[in-house]
Parts: C-alpha cells; sequence; structure tokens
C-alpha cells in the first residue's frame, strides 16, 4: 500500500513548485518555480529541509489533505489562508506533526494570494529536466505535469531528522502591499512621455486573468509612441508588456519565454514575492527605480530572508539544534541553490 | 552606447537585452547566434542563461558575481563575434506529412497564392531554412527564409488548439510545433511525426538557433510508422554536420 499525502480536494491552483528550473529559456521552457522564492525557502526551513525542496504551492483556496502515513511533519508559509487540522484551527508559520488518518484543511485566505506548504523530508517525485516544478501548459514537472487532483497520492521522502517543530514568531513574518517597484525598459522608449507617466502614476486593478502565467491589468491605457509590434525578443520573469489596448500585463514564472509586445518595464526581483500575494480586484501602482537600486534592494532582501531564517524557534520555546542551523547556512545568506553565495 | 552595432537594454536587475537590430533579418540572427555563442564560450559563473531570439540576445546574469558594468565589458570585449562562431552549421532533415487532415490550411493556402497544393509543398521542402529562434513554447522552432510567394497571413481567429508537430506558416515565417498542442493562428500545412521536444529523451531538444532545417515529404503510411517510431524514443529527423 502507498503511502503519504491524500489529496481529498485539490483547492484551486496547487501545484508542486520547487526554485524553478533554470537553463532552459534557449529552449522555451519557462524557469516556473515558486513564485514567492521567499515562501518557499521559509515553508521549508520551517520543516527542516534544504531550502528549494519541494513545496505544494497553493493560491486563493488551498487543498484538502489526509495523512496516508505514520507521521510526517507539514510547515506552511505565506498569506493566512485559513488551516486547520480535524477542524481544529492551526498558526501558520509553524510546523505542525500529523498522524495517520489525520485531515488538513486550508480555506481561502484573509489577504494575500499564496503559500507554500512543505513536508518534513520533503516529496519524493521524480524531477524532470533538473526540477519538480510544475507547469501545466506543457505538462512538465510535479505529477505528470498536472495540477493537484483529488485523489492523488503525494508520496513522502523520510525526514533527515526530527527534533521539535519550528516556528517563526508573528513579528519577523512578511507583510503584504506596497507600491510593485520596476526597472523601466527594455522598451521604454516605445511609450510616449505621457504613456510612461501614465503607467507611473496611475493606479492598475488586477483582473481575474491572474495566474502563474501572468496578470493582466485594468486601468488607464498607456500611450504606444510607435505601434504595438516588435520582433519578437526574449521575457522574463516580471516584464511587463503592453499590448495594442494600451493595458499592461505582467509575465510570470510560467510565461512564454518570447514575445512580441514591447516592453515597457520589468518588475525588480526582490518584489516579485509581493506581486504574487495581489488578488484579482486589488490595485497596484508602479515605482521606477535605477537598475543598482534594484539590485541593492535584492540584497537586501536576501538579507532579510537570512534574518527571518535565524528567527526560527522551536515552537513552545527552547532552543534550536545546531545541525538545522547549519543546514540553514545563515553566516553566507543562502536562499535557493540558483542564487550562488554573493560576494563579501 | 556610442555605435558599436548593439545597445544594451536592461530587463529588470537580473538581465540584459543585448539588441542587435529590429528587424527580422538573416546577417543580424547570424550575428545574434554567433554573440550567443561566443559569451557562452567564455563561461563566466555569473552569466546564468542566454535566449537567442531573431534579433537580440537576452542574457541572464548574477549582479553578484558579475556586475552590470562587468558584463557590458564582457560582451565589448566579445564584439564583432567573429562569423561562424558555432564552429560548424548542423542540418535536419525533417520528415512532413502535407495536407489532408495534417494541414488543413494547404488548399486554402495554396489557392490564395495561385499555386496547386503540390507546387506549395515542392516549394516549402524544397529548400533550407534556418531556425532564426526557439520560443513561445518548448521547442517551437521559428524559421526563416520562405519562399515569397507562401507568404500567407495569420488567421483571423486564431485555433486554441492545432495539432503536435504541426508545420505552419505566419507572415513571413514557417515553423515547426513540439509535440504539444498550442494555440496559434498560423495556417497549417502539414505535420512532422518528428519530436523536436522530448523530455523522457537523452536529448531533450532536437533544434537549437542556428541551424538549417530541409523538409521531406512524406506519406501518410510513412507518418504513421515515424510516429510509432518517435513515441518509442527514435530521433526520426536525420541530422547532417556541415563545415563551415
Amino acid at each position: 500500500m502507498p503511502e503519504g499525502l491524500r489529496v481529498i480536494a485539490p483547492g484551486v491552483a496547487s501545484t508542486l513548485q520547487d526554485a524553478g528550473r533554470p537553463g532552459y529559456l534557449r529552449y522555451g521552457i519557462s524557469g516556473s518555480g515558486a513564485m514567492d522564492p521567499d515562501l518557499l525557502a521559509l515553508a521549508n526551513g520551517l520543516a527542516g529541509n534544504p531550502l528549494d525542496a519541494a513545496v505544494i504551492e497553493m493560491a486563493m483556496v488551498g487543498p484538502t489533505l489526509v495523512c496516508e502515513t505514520e507521521a510526517c511533519r507539514v510547515a506552511l508559509a505565506g498569506a493566512p489562508f485559513a488551516l486547520s487540522l480535524n477542524g481544529r484551527a492551526l498558526d501558520p508559520f509553524t510546523a505542525h506533526d500529523l498522524r495517520r488518518g489525520d485531515r488538513l484543511t486550508f480555506g481561502a485566505p484573509r489577504q494575500g494570494l499564496r503559500a507554500c506548504l512543505a513536508v518534513a523530508g520533503g516529496f519524493a517525485v521524480a524531477p524532470m529536466l533538473g526540477s519538480v516544478a510544475t507547469h501545466t501548459r506543457t505538462r512538465l514537472g510535479g505529477l505528470d505535469g498536472h495540477p493537484l487532483a483529488a485523489g492523488d497520492l503525494l508520496p513522502l521522502a523520510a525526514p533527515a531528522h526530527r527534533d521539535r517543530p519550528l516556528t517563526l514568531p508573528p513579528a519577523h513574518r512578511p507583510t503584504f502591499g506596497g507600491p510593485i517597484r520596476v526597472v523601466l525598459g527594455p522598451q521604454a522608449d516605445g511609450f510616449t512621455a505621457d504613456g510612461l507617466r501614465t503607467f507611473l502614476s496611475e493606479p492598475y486593478t488586477l483582473t481575474a486573468r491572474a495566474d502563474r502565467m501572468g496578470c493582466h491589468l485594468d486601468g488607464p491605457p498607456i500611450a504606444h509612441a510607435d505601434g504595438f509590434n516588435i520582433v519578437s525578443d526574449g521575457i522574463v520573469n516580471g516584464s511587463i508588456q503592453v499590448p495594442g489596448h494600451g493595458r499592461p500585463l505582467i509575465l510570470l514564472a510560467d510565461r512564454h519565454t518570447t514575445g512580441g509586445y514591447p516592453k515597457i518595464a520589468t518588475v525588480i526581483s526582490a518584489d516579485l514575492g509581493r506581486l504574487a500575494q495581489v488578488r484579482p480586484g486589488e490595485t497596484i501602482r508602479f515605482a521606477a527605480v535605477a537598475v543598482a537600486e534594484a539590485q541593492a534592494i535584492a540584497r537586501a532582501a536576501r538579507r532579510g530572508l537570512a534574518a527571518r531564517l535565524a528567527a526560527l524557534v522551536p515552537a513552545g520555546g527552547g532552543a534550536l539544534d545546531s545541525a538545522f542551523l547549519l543546514s540553514c547556512n545563515l553566516v553566507g545568506g543562502v536562499v535557493s541553490a540558483r542564487a550562488p553565495d554573493p560576494a563579501p | 552606447m556610442s555605435e558599436p552595432g548593439y545597445r544594451l537594454l536592461d530587463s529588470g536587475d537580473r538581465a540584459l537585452t543585448v539588441e542587435l537590430g529590429r528587424a527580422v533579418d538573416p546577417a543580424i540572427n547570424a550575428r545574434v547566434i554567433a554573440l550567443d555563442a561566443a559569451l557562452r564560450g567564455a563561461g563566466h559563473p555569473g552569466l546564468l542563461e542566454t535566449v537567442p531570439t531573431y534579433r537580440s540576445l537576452l542574457v541572464l546574469y548574477d549582479p553578484d558575481l558579475l556586475p552590470r558594468a562587468d558584463l557590458a565589458a564582457l560582451i565589448a570585449a566579445h564584439w564583432p563575434p567573429p562569423e561562424g562562431a558555432a564552429g560548424s552549421l548542423r542540418r535536419w532533415r525533417v520528415p512532413v506529412h502535407y495536407g489532408g487532415a495534417h494541414g488543413a490550411d494547404l488548399d486554402d493556402l495554396a489557392a490564395g497564392a495561385g499555386l496547386s497544393p503540390e507546387a506549395v509543398i515542392a516549394l516549402h521542402s524544397g529548400r533550407d531554412y534556418r531556425v532564426y529562434m526557439i520560443g513561445f513554447a518548448p521547442g517551437f522552432a521559428y524559421l526563416g527564409g520562405l519562399d515569397p510567394r507562401l507568404h500567407a497571413s495569420r488567421r483571423t481567429d486564431p485555433r486554441p488548439k492545432t495539432p503536435a508537430g504541426s508545420v505552419s506558416i505566419g507572415g513571413n515565417q514557417t515553423g515547426v510545433s513540439p509535440p504539444l498542442e498550442l494555440p496559434s493562428g498560423w495556417q497549417l500545412i502539414g505535420r512532422t511525426p518528428a519530436r523536436s521536444y522530448d523530455p523522457a529523451r537523452a536529448e531533450p531538444f532536437l533544434f537549437a538557433a542556428g541551424d538549417l532545417i530541409r523538409f521531406e515529404p512524406i506519406d501518410r503510411a510513412a507518418f504513421d510508422a515515424l510516429s510509432e517510431a518517435a513515441r518509442a524514443g527514435e530521433t526520426v529527423a536525420t541530422l547532417e554536420r556541415i563545415d563551415a
């Protein structure tokens, strides 16, 4: 009898994700991976895993899961989904031990949109092209490229060690909101001065067309300088295209790798996670920063994540074991296998 | 940038677009591919990924290992890229079953061009195409060099799903789909049993930007037999190396 976590109800858009699938953009393969890399790291940190291990990423409404193995430890990081174990409310940002038959349910979050659920030891799912990240459009990664479905059994790997479950004290938990910072370009010169002003001064509302590929925004149209067709070139996570109707479209983790609409700006890497928490119907504003500033913000964000990981404590008080602290590599501030240690 | 033949355009804080031109032009594309080969050959650990396209090279970098100014200097040091930097050319012979259920738009396209379907097939298969870029979807190859008589506008009503392995024409381009059902507004003229992308294969991708492709017409029976072989993991396109 296979054992693991059984999916009773999948939620709205639950997929297995990890730090993504680098190296294949030149072949048309999206990087994919967790929409908020910090949540991936925090959920794994809470579960005592390598920080880039695969997790269940959920959005809007989370799944219902039943533990079909002797014991497993889970940890949620992200938007405050209504999380309960056998009907009893649980604290997010805290690891919890489940026993056989325990039922874990997630409602909708009070604010924010996405969260990551890690399992101690990780999921025993074979990577495809170097990653477990699910890309549903091309059936890559995860469970045969599909989102979680009712009846799926998620096989678990054995956890490395078991000590007391960890928690992230409330003062250290991430908050949402604030402007989304961008670097203008690469085709900012494809827009009029008025168009750029509109983009940077007006509020834009996320429409219902918002998923892991990208989000369509509604708001005042942005004026192109000369047409809206360019010969296709490369698209990164956070590229903001403006099609003919003048309303921006932000391309995200599961995007097409190339495209033919001018790109007015790119969301800075440090703000992609915050953007991933904006719900359809909510409004965002854009603010431009220089490249050097965006890179400084990214370094500060990595230090912030390292501080959060360093703030993890055993739930109920006490001290952490040194093996866990070493596994987080707090000194170097490593946050993922994809981002090598910054030079001092 | 003072007249070096390219512009450096920021794509956020971790990527730079090296724009060599703004048009679909074989000379520009050849330079993109040569610059890509030269930069990859430099093997800098801070240079994470590159994406060659029609007219630009997207360079993803780690600013902590490779500061933007150093990346700009690295690009300048490899400019202009040597002709034929890739060393040798590769040509793929790709079998295609044209028309019928596998090329639903062939007859209309032929009528629009004032040609017989057979003449369209002869024109389409009678020449080498250059892979300008891989994009849109895994392994989708955008090809340049289509005979002007075969240029055809995109459909006003794009299909939400086109068959796996579709060979199609959109404007002045032709393309080969991977074995995935993709949305497309291009005119479908045939289908190849070859799988340009198969994550289960040791070499998941057949084509790379800069390769040449020549289509070889096959009949329905050959299509079915080769499809079976391709499903079993065989590469049913043939690779030829051509010394530059």
